[in-house]
């Protein structure tokens, strides 16, 4: 959206719009599960995807106890099974968002709704579940669209979001789309440490009056380095507290809750997952985790097709922002962002798509069909919303494909879910039917019902 | 030492990178410059032609003669010096109508010092160079009605444009096509989200205020035409020596609201506000010719429809600010039943390129038929701008303003493959790959040219210069949107932001 304006002042400005929002957050939407939900579900009769192996025609999915019990073309059909005829439907993984602020900012321009973005540059300690808002509206409406898991990422900025994100911006939780409380939400609490890569950022220089609004240029680049040299600093006084906590006890050493936080990461456990667009901010992201050993996820990655081979190479997994942008620069061809995921899967770069937003999200699967239009082939495309973001973020034991085994997130379509004009039927998530309906769809049928004036 | 000679290369990049922006402005590296002219006589062929008025032609050809549809149908034989375009499995339809758009948009769209900035034209700076002509077109895009900002209450004129690429900017503006004047209600104009500490508040503050601030402008515009139009009377009447009255430029376009003859674009968002606007218009007896954004539309579509205005929104954006909390994707489909003539719009350079995607939305969010979707980026558009008898439907004597892709549009698969305008081809994908590598080449040598030359100057240069130079401000410019909103080119909110909407605010 080119009419992105970095505003912090405006926050200032809502707190009385809130007053408008409080009756919307306290509309709960329609949780699950039901108390008196059925143990098992057999879906007979579909055409299941398990992106596992080749479709099977005419297949059954069993669900019980939350998780995938069976599936295949011969499966038996258990006596306490709740059954639902799937004929002429299409049964996949639900679909899965790596990158989005769910939960976290329910409106935008409302600050007192969001708490998306911690202040401060280095918050290695703050975890997104833990300001996860279940009441959110945007999960239901989310759901609609066939995504039943998604990342809640701290400073991960979002189309509506202004202001500065910090380097080092918290941890992610797997979360999903469901659920009562945010423990029922719950599908992983921290899967990545987020980093934002500083940028050499001078702010603007318009090129419509030659005038420069901001910072000269050095001065911009010893910030830069600045924060690299903070970062880097952070992440080696982490290996030391590693070191202090595996040689010593508890009384030995002073805690200090933001190092604790780290030494996942140092100790390879925890990967970064580092917001970096241009290249020369992903190859110096790229230095740096090869320098200090760690794990790194590129996020954005708007021009990781220049370093595709030194993605590959490193195996370093992307995240690539919504193709639905405009290219970086003027120059750049009008399909650039179209065609990379197709250059980035030919050149062996593993990568998801991410909504990096919550409005928006619900175009997860338009995004993925436009990079088939424009070269992806279609199921690397599939993949690329469900098991490849499962895999990506260690999680694909447990769900991106249907499998006996995996927990039971599943969407019932009458199509192509990656198509616009496709509709979700069913979607199960930890097995248990979840509902469809959202306060957009609320609104549609009380103002269709509007009497004639 | 090191750092000061890696400071020097990333100066001599700037000065490179300047250099092809100017370049590039000067329409040397320009994307694609189109054909010469338009062939005269132009065949469309074995095509699936959506023609929007009288639904689907399967293997069917268009006829273009002189940049005007000739002929349509399902087999027409080919006249002799005819250019043939063979688009055999392919998808026709009309060009697509942004009835809300903001490119070719030379610098800011707001002139947000006053409330009422109806003296200021957009047409005056249109930008024919802006690339996301370029990528609209790419996006089959022919026609937009660009718009001012919405930080006013009643803001500047409006135009719309032909997406011709490569003419000059006398060229851009839709022949015919009567002018619009943008008015904006709620949050906007009333300055919620752009308040700076310590800077007084610009009048109006509340919704309130913004009628009033309307009423008032109206109230002298009815006054300056009563004057105007006695003395018009008197003086053909035979009055001589009469003083005329002092000439206004800012009620001068609300007179012509009044006459019928600019259209009123009023960008809206909650249901009070938009019944609001349709009392003050009764008033004062002029037309609300569309309502713009109009995400609460569908709750007095009704009195929309009643009022027999137009409306243009967006297919699914919601919950940026609290006036779009109620936003619905199906918003398009409810009004378009309670008989709104309704348009989907972009607001946004980007989303210009997929509007046949976000108006397929309709189809899965409220139901409508492919039909109806289709109309709400070609001819619904062309009605509310009052440009239906030239475009907006594939009929014999229409603009030929056409879209081929290689897919059915309503489709997230679809790839637009052609765009024409008037009869030429002012896009095409083929032609754009091809010469990919051709730009990429001219490119490097620019740069290489560049980075020589500054070398040498460098080496010229005396030392104190040269310090100096290092101060130099310089930047690339940031990425128009890594999303990460910490690279926005205009942050002194008041007056700068483009339109409202999503992010803009």
């Amino acid at each position: 959206m080119n009419c992105l304006r970095a505003t912090t002042i405006f926050r200032n400005s809502l707190i009385l719009a809130t007053a408008f929002l409080f009756p919307a957050l306290l509309a709960a939407q329609q949780p699950t599960p039901k108390a008196d939900a059925p143990k098992a579900y057999a879906l007979v009769h579909a055409k299941i995807f398990t992106l596992a192996g080749a479709p099977i025609e005419n297949g059954t999915l069993i669900i019980r106890d939350g998780k995938i019990a069976a599936v295949g073309g011969q499966v038996e059909v258990p006596q306490d099974a709740q059954v639902i005829n799937a004929e002429g439907l299409q049964i996949y993984p639900g679909m899965f968002d790596p990158v989005t602020q769910m939960g976290l900012r329910e409106i935008g321009a409302v600050s007192s709704t969001v708490d998306s973005t911690e202040t401060g540059n280095y918050n290695p300690d703050v975890v997104a579940l833990t300001a996860v808002s279940p009441s959110s509206e945007h999960i239901p409406v989310t759901r609609v669209a066939g995504i039943t898991e998604v990342l809640a990422v701290p400073a991960s900025g979002g189309m509506d979001s202004f202001g500065p994100n910090g380097v080092i911006g918290g941890q992610a939780s797997a979360i999903y789309l469901a659920g009562w409380t945010v423990d029922d939400m719950q599908l992983k609490r921290s899967v990545a440490m987020v980093v934002n890569w500083p940028e050499i950022q001078t702010k603007t220089f318009d090129f419509a009056t030659f005038q420069r609004k901001e910072k000269p240029y050095m001065e911009a680049k010893q910030e830069y380095d600045k924060q690299v040299t903070e970062l880097t600093d952070w992440i080696e006084r982490a290996r030391h507290y590693a070191q202090a906590m595996g040689h010593a006890g508890p009384a030995d050493y002073e805690r200090d809750l933001k190092l604790e936080a780290l030494v996942p990461v140092v100790r390879g456990q925890l990967p970064l997952l580092i917001f970096a667009d241009r290249s020369r901010e992903i190859r110096n992201a790229i230095e740096f985790c090869d320098k200090q050993n760690l794990k790194m996820i590129l996020a954005g990655g708007s021009e990781a097709y220049k370093l595709k081979d030194l993605l590959r190479s490193r195996s370093i997994p992307v995240v690539l922002r919504p193709m639905l942008t405009s290219p970086l620069y003027e120059d750049d061809p009008y399909d650039r962002l179209l065609s990379q995921p197709a250059e980035l899967s030919a050149a062996g770069v593993k990568f998801a798509f991410g909504s990096f937003d919550n409005s928006f999200a619900r175009r997860l699967g338009q995004n993925a069909a436009n990079a088939v239009a424009y070269g992806l082939p279609y199921d690397e495309a599939l993949k690329a919303v469900t098991l490849y973001p499962a895999q990506i973020f260690g999680l694909s034991d447990q769900v991106g494909t249907l499998e006996s085994g995996k927990i039971a997130n599943v969407i019932v379509t009458n199509g192509d879910p990656l198509e616009i004009t496709s509709d979700v039927r069913y979607l199960f998530i930890r097995g248990q039917v979840t509902s469809l309906d959202n306060r957009q769809k609320r609104l549609f049928e009380k103002y269709s019902a509007r009497p004639k004036p | 030492m090191k750092a000061a000679r890696a400071g020097n290369a990333l100066l001599k990049a700037f000065a490179v990178i300047v250099v092809l922006h100017f370049l590039m402005a000067l329409g040397v590296l320009a994307a694609n410059p189109p054909d010469a002219k338009a062939p005269a006589i132009l065949l469309i062929q074995n095509a699936t032609i959506l023609t929007v008025s009288h639904g689907t032609i399967e293997h069917g050809s268009i006829l273009i003669r002189d940049g005007k549809i000739a002929e349509v149908g399902q087999s027409i034989a080919k006249p002799q010096g005819a250019e043939v375009i063979d688009a055999n499995g392919q998808f026709v339809m009309p060009g697509i109508i942004d009835c809300h758009s903001h490119i070719a948009v030379d610098g800011s769209v707001n002139e947000g010092s006053v409330s009422v900035s109806s003296m200021v034209n957009i047409a005056d700076v249109l930008n024919p160079d802006d690339i996301d002509i370029y990528r609209d077109l790419a996006g089959g895009v022919t026609v937009a009605n660009v718009l001012h900002g919405s930080a006013n209450s009643i803001g500047g004129q409006t135009v719309v444009i032909k997406l011709r690429w490569g003419a000059p900017a006398s060229r851009l503006p839709f022949e015919g096509a009567l002018p619009g004047i943008k008015f904006a209600l709620g949050e906007n104009p009333k300055r919620s989200n752009f308040s700076i500490r310590g800077q007084e508040k610009r009048y109006p503050a509340t919704r309130m205020g913004v009628e009033e601030t309307i009423r008032a402008a109206f109230t002298e515009a009815r006054d300056y035409k009563s004057k105007w139009d006695d003395y018009n009377k008197r003086t053909s009447a035979g009055e001589k020596n009469l003083i005329p009255p002092r000439r206004d430029l800012r009620l001068d376009p609300l007179v012509e609201v009044l006459e019928g003859k600019r259209y009123v674009h009023a960008h809206c968002y909650r249901e009070d506000e938009i019944l609001m606007l349709l009392r003050v218009a009764k008033e004062f007896g002029f037309k609300v010719r569309t309502f713009q954004h109009v995400l609460e539309g569908y709750k007095v579509a009704d009195e929309i429809a009643a009022a027999g205005a137009g409306a243009s929104t967006f297919s699914d954006w919601w919950a940026y600010k609290v006036e779009a909390y109620d936003a619905i994707p199906y918003n398009a489909a409810i009004m378009t039943r309670r008989g709104v003539l309704v348009s989907i719009n972009s607001d946004d350079a980007e989303e210009a390129t997929h509007l046949n995607q976000e108006a397929a939305k309709s189809i899965r969010y409220g139901g409508l038929s492919r039909e109806e979707a289709l109309k709400m980026i070609t001819i619904n558009p062309a009605m509310q701008l009052g440009i239906d008898k030239r475009v907006g439907s594939i009929d014999v004597g229409k603009d030929a303003d056409l879209v081929i892709y290689n897919h059915d549009p309503l489709s997230a698969y679809a790839v637009v493959q052609k765009t024409l305008i008037d009869g030429r081809v002012y896009f095409d994908r083929t032609r754009d790959i091809a010469e990919r590598a051709d730009r990429e080449k001219e490119k490097k040598a620019l740069t290489e040219k560049e980075k020589k030359s500054a070398e040498k100057k460098s080496e010229e240069k005396k030392p104190e210069e040269k310090r100096q130079n290092e101060k130099k401000p310089d930047d690339k410019p940031k990425p128009p949107q890594s999303g990460r909103g910490s690279t926005a080119d205009e942050s002194d909110g008041v007056g700068s932001a483009a339109d409202s909407d999503r992010g803009a605010l």
